[in-house]
This record gives structure tokens, C-alpha cells and sequence, in this order.
């Protein structure tokens, strides 16, 4: 591999996945918090925690593993 | 990837006498699909700028870091068909289940980790038909390479067929649709960026998996009030059967309803079947062999037992679950009727039980994924064995490395298309999928035979290995040909006539091993050894393995091992 080409961490891509949908989901628990669906335990609104999780988790990622800058 | 007779029984069913579907997905769960779809292709257009070389290509660089390889290495089992699988048999046997994760999983990936992965990276080889060419010569490697890429490519093609089903009974997808958008993505992504993707995008399907289905337990358990609770639930609902013990009714095999008895679980699953497959399945050797150093390759393994261990909390934990909170049983797939559910729909009824838009999104995508890095990965590892271990030695030696990448490239797609075939071929022959299971498990004891005795006996001949490795895939052959439909002839082999498929397997693996060790050893002593200067780097004793006792004691793998292990232990105790 080349070495003036770092390669992007999969670290990195996993973040990104892991924010975007940690968004998508976290939307959707406020969306139906007055209706929640007709799951088990729809009271404790898992979208909502489950989702914020995952945003802060795909943050970290992110913020840990973005490309940095070559070093001159 | 398929192994230990996880076969979803909800397979049994032909497509067509299915109606209906469990789930319906809302728009942001199609999002989430969508999503997941478009980010492996932009990840392997953005690899393919990095996969020129063959080194690139077939064994990423060898490149990566311990946490890659190993969380790779472990994505690569943890498909999805395991997953639906073994909740199902969780549903069916109890936590003995979990036995296929613990004893028959974590001594193996320690033993690989400590003991192959040395051979297997100091040899530098590209895969374990190229160690096997390396120690006995070309014969024994080209026996193995043929059956491995036979059934690698069958069983991309199961993968295929069975996510087609899995898709159409939850979600009602098309099955040509489900077949071919899925396996051209895959197709596109591993042609373009080679073992790179297959591992990067098996890294995104562990996160996908454990971010997807932890909440079936959490939310279980939360219903269920806790393991005591679930116990108790348990109790009530299915009196006089013991669901939830490892070890108690493992004395005798009428005391549990596997029919086993934990002589066949620790030696015949947890000393060979396990053995076999995880030290010798080139779909996962080939993850490690792509680590950046020798303690990333050892390390890596390592990695993946903690993470395995841990497996059973959202595999066989949902299963305990429903047998406590499912308002209604689940049945064999062969005896269940209209309007009942069977065993190896467990996972998917969890799913619609606790999750709602967007949660339920990210389950179904996390079992695509599974699916997908299932395909990818045997593609990838079929690309390799067919480049480097049968075309390159028998068909065109001598060629550029570039050419060896573009057969790589061409042979992913002709091996995908080939899979696809096989995939359609399973749809009308639906009882293959019987013998799928069982064709895979004739090769892994066998060869684990095979590579244990060149790595750790250097008077082996090269005649042995051959020999060896062909008297034990015959003798597995054998004794499976002999049970099959006899059931008076299992306790010939298994000592016990109610001996369910899984023990047979286990036993199957059993003498096969044996008969593995004992035709190399007879055929070592009446054969001229090799010189040892040939075996330098391939066998104990005549290999210089660097030592890691310069390093801080929590830098090196064997510590991690030993921490892992007594984990094991306590995990064995806890539950007994």
C-alpha cells in the first residue's frame, strides 16, 4: 500500500453508519413519543436512549478515528 | 458462515408454502436498509484505490491491527444464519446451546492463537491449502483447495438461498430480488476492493449486529423480571424440563434432549469439531493471517474469544426469553402448521415483539449484513484459494502479480455467479440443504487432523498428509452414509441410539480425527522424511517463534488468553 495514501480507519466508517442511524432512530422515539407503537415496553421509549447511544458512540468514533492530516 | 448444524429449520420450508409476513417495515426502516447498502459500495470504491497488489488484494497488506483482524475474525463466524439458527435451538435445547459458544469456541480460538497462528504467519502463506503445500507438497494441498473452494462457494450460495427465505418469511421480499440485489452488492464490493472490503465491512456488521440485537435481551429481561424471573416463567410454562442448566444433565444423553453426553461435548465438540473449524476454516484463518505482526496475529484470535463468549447474550438469551414471555409455543419445522411459528423464527418474533420503527430497521439490516459478509467473506476466501492455490500452481506459474489480481477480481464475480446457481439449485432441491451441513462438517476434523500433526510432528511425511487427510474425509463420509436413516447403526459410533444429528456430528468428527492421526503415524513410519531444512518456519522445533517476554506482562497475548480462559471457567461454573 502506498504510503503518501493513508487509508481511512474502518473505525472512521463505522462511526459515521453508527451516528447516522443513531439519529434516524432517536427522530423516530421523538416522533412517536405521544404514540408509541404496539411493541412490549413501548412506555420506555428505546428508540430515544438507544438512539442518543449511538449518536454519542458514532461521535466518539469519529472524533477518535478521522483522517488526520500527513505530517510533513 | 455455516457450521455445528445451525441450519435454520425455517429452510425446510419450500418458498412457495409460505404466506404472509411477520414484519412490516416503516420508511425510516427502509432508510436504514438503503443506507446500509450504499455505504459498502462507497467503502469499496473507496478500497479499490488501496487493493492493486496482490498482497493487497488477497490478504489485505497484512496490514491490520489486532482489534480489526479479530473483530473480523469473529464477524466472519457470527453470520446471521448462526444467529437465527442457534436462538432457534436455544428455543429447542435450553442453554446447552451455549455450549457451541463456550467449550466448543473458546479452548480452540486460545489454541489457534497460541499455537497455529505462529506456523501459520511465520510461513507467510496466503491461506491453509498454501501452509499444507508448504509441509506436505502440492497433493495433500490440492485436496484441500478443491474441497474448500467446493464448498465455500456452496455455501455462499446457502447464504444466498437462505436470505432469501429469511427475508421473504419476515418481510415478504421477493426472493429473486433478495438473491440477486444482495449478491451483486457483495459481488461489486469485494471485485472492487478484495479481502479489504470483506474485512472492513465485517468490522460494520459486528457494531450492526450488537447495536441491533442487544435490546432483545435488555427489554427480555426487563419483561421477564430479571434471570430469576425467566427461570421461574420457564418453570411454570414447560414443568419437568431443564432449560437452563450447562453441565447438570450432561451426565448421561436421556437426561437432555440433544441426546449427548459431555464426553462427546468436550472431546468430540470442544477437542475436534471446534478445533476443526476454528483453527483450519480459511474463511477466519484468512482474517488473521492478514494481521500487521505476529502479536496482532496471535492477539487477534484472542480478541474475538472475549467477544464470543459474550455472543450467547444476544443468540441463546433470546431464545431462554421466549420460552418465558412468547404467549405461545414454537414447533419443529417439519411438524408446525398454518398459523404456528417454528423454532428458528424466534429471533425475527423477538424483533417484532420489542422493536418499533427504526430499532426494528436496524435488527433486520444487522441480519442482512450478516448475510452479506457471509457471501462476502466466502467469496473472498474462494478468490484466494482458486488464485493461489489452483490456477497459480497448476494452470499459469509464472505470471505478473497483476495478473494474479485481475484473476482475483474476475474470479470473485464468476464464483459469485457460480454461487447464484447454487442458490437457485437449492431452491428446487430443498433437501440438499440436509447435506450441506453434513459435507462441510466431513472436511474440518479431517484437516485439523492434518495441519495439527505437520505443525507439531516434523517426522511427518509428505505421503502422510495426503494419506491422512483422504482416510479421515473417507471414514467421515462413512460413518455418515452409515447413520443416515439408520438410526439402529448411530449407537455403533455414538454409544447411545437416541443420539440427535448434532452428537453424530460430534462423534463423526471423533473418529475421523483418530483415523486422521493414526494413518499419518503409519504411513510416517513406512515413508522417508523430509529434510529438515524444508521444514524451517512450518513445524514446531525447527521454527523460531519470537518470544514476548520482553514485553509488560499485559502486552502479551498469552496473558490475555489466561484471562480469557479463567472467564471461560467462571462462565461454566455460573451456569452448570
Amino acid at each position: 500500500m502506498s504510503e503518501e495514501r493513508r487509508m481511512i480507519p474502518v473505525w472512521f466508517f463505522a462511526g459515521i453508519l453508527i451516528f447516522i442511524y443513531g439519529i434516524l432512530i432517536f427522530a423516530s422515539g421523538l416522533v412517536e413519543w405521544s404514540h408509541p407503537p404496539a411493541t412490549v415496553l413501548a412506555n420506555l421509549h428505546a428508540p430515544v436512549w438507544w438512539g442518543a447511544i449511538m449518536i454519542v458512540m458514532g461521535a466518539m468514533f469519529i472524533q477518535l478515528f478521522r483522517p488526520k492530516k500527513a505530517q510533513k | 458462515m455455516i457450521h455445528f448444524g445451525v441450519l435454520p429449520h425455517v429452510l425446510v420450508l419450500a418458498p412457495a408454502a409460505v404466506t404472509g409476513r411477520m414484519i412490516s417495515l416503516s420508511p425510516v426502516d427502509l432508510a436504514i436498509i438503503v443506507i446500509y447498502f450504499v455505504s459498502v459500495l462507497g467503502i469499496g470504491f473507496y478500497l479499490k484505490g488501496y487493493a492493486k497488489r496482490g498482497e493487497d488484494f488477497f490478504v489485505a497488506g497484512r496490514e491490520m491491527t489486532a482489534w480489526v483482524a479479530g473483530l473480523a475474525f469473529i464477524s466472519a463466524n457470527l453470520g446471521s444464519l448462526e444467529l437465527l439458527g442457534w436462538a432457534g435451538n436455544a428455543y429447542q435445547y435450553g442453554i446447552l446451546a451455549a455450549h457451541w459458544y463456550w467449550v466448543g469456541a473458546i479452548p480452540a480460538m486460545l489454541f489457534l492463537a497460541l499455537v497455529m497462528m505462529p506456523f501459520y504467519y511465520i510461513c507467510k502463506t496466503h491461506s491453509v491449502p498454501g501452509y499444507l503445500q508448504l509441509r506436505y507438497g502440492r497433493a495433500t494441498s490440492g485436496l484441500s483447495a478443491i474441497t474448500f473452494a467446493f464448498m465455500t462457494i456452496l455455501m455462499s450460495g446457502v447464504n444466498m438461498y437462505a436470505m432469501a427465505v429469511v427475508m421473504q418469511v419476515i418481510l415478504g421480499w421477493n426472493i429473486h430480488f433478495s438473491i440477486w440485489v444482495s449478491s451483486l452488492t457483495v459481488g461489486i464490493y469485494v471485485a472492487m476492493g478484495g479481502l479489504f472490503s470483506a474485512i472492513f465491512n465485517e468490522v460494520i456488521q459486528f457494531f450492526l449486529i450488537w447495536l441491533g440485537a442487544l435490546l432483545i435481551p435488555i427489554l427480555g429481561l426487563i419483561e421477564a423480571g430479571g434471570w430469576s424471573g425467566m427461570v421461574a416463567k420457564i418453570h411454570e410454562r414447560f414443568a419437568g424440563q431443564d432449560f437452563t442448566h450447562l453441565w447438570g444433565p450432561m451426565l448421561h444423553p436421556s437426561q437432555n434432549p440433544m441426546g449427548v453426553q459431555w464426553i462427546a461435548i468436550v472431546f468430540g465438540l470442544g477437542a475436534v469439531l471446534s478445533m476443526g473449524y476454528w483453527t483450519t476454516d480459511f474463511l477466519l484463518v484468512q482474517r488473521v493471517i492478514a494481521a500487521k505482526d505476529i502479536r496482532s496475529a496471535k492477539s487477534a484470535p484472542i480478541i474475538g474469544a472475549f467477544f464470543k463468549m459474550a455472543v450467547p447474550f444476544i443468540v441463546i438469551l433470546p431464545g431462554l426469553l421466549a420460552l418465558a414471555v412468547l404467549p405461545y409455543h414454537l414447533y419443529p419445522a417439519n411438524v408446525a402448521t398454518a398459523g404456528q411459528h417454528t423454532y428458528d423464527q424466534v429471533l425475527p418474533l423477538m424483533m417484532a415483539r420489542y422493536l418499533g420503527p427504526g430499532l426494528l430497521g436496524l435488527g433486520i439490516t444487522a441480519l442482512i449484513a450478516g448475510f452479506m459478509s457471509g457471501m462476502a467473506g466466502n467469496i473472498s476466501a474462494f478468490a484466494t484459494v482458486w488464485t493461489y492455490d489452483l490456477y497459480r500452481p497448476f494452470i499459469k506459474k509464472d505470471a505478473t502479480d497483476q495478473h494474479y489480481v485481475a484473476m482475483g477480481r474476475w474470479c470473485t464475480m464468476i464464483g459469485l455467479l457460480v454461487s447464484i446457481g447454487a442458490a437457485y439449485i437449492v431452491t428446487h432441491f430443498g433437501s440438499l440443504m440436509d447435506y450441506v451441513q453434513a459435507l462441510f462438517s466431513f472436511f474440518i476434523a479431517p484437516l485439523f487432523g492434518t495441519v495439527i500433526i505437520g505443525m507439531l510432528w516434523k517426522r511427518a511425511t509428505k505421503k502422510a498428509g495426503f494419506w491422512g487427510l483422504l482416510a479421515g474425509i473417507t471414514t467421515a463420509i462413512t460413518i455418515f452414509v452409515l447413520m443416515r436413516g439408520h438410526p439402529e447403526r448411530v449407537a455403533w459410533f455414538c454409544f447411545y441410539a437416541g443420539a440427535k444429528s448434532l452428537a453424530q456430528q460430534m462423534w463423526q468428527a471423533l473418529w475421523a480425527f483418530i483415523v486422521v492421526v493414526v494413518v499419518s503415524g503409519v504411513v510416517t513410519l513406512v515413508t522417508k522424511p523430509r529434510p529438515e531444512a524444508e521444514l524451517r518456519g512450518l513445524v514446531m522445533g525447527l521454527t523460531d517463534i519470537p518470544s514476548d517476554a520482553h514485553l509488560p506482562l499485559v502486552k502479551r497475548p498469552v496473558f490475555w488468553a489466561g484471562v480469557c480462559f479463567v472467564v471461560f471457567l467462571i462462565l461454566q461454573w455460573i451456569f452448570r
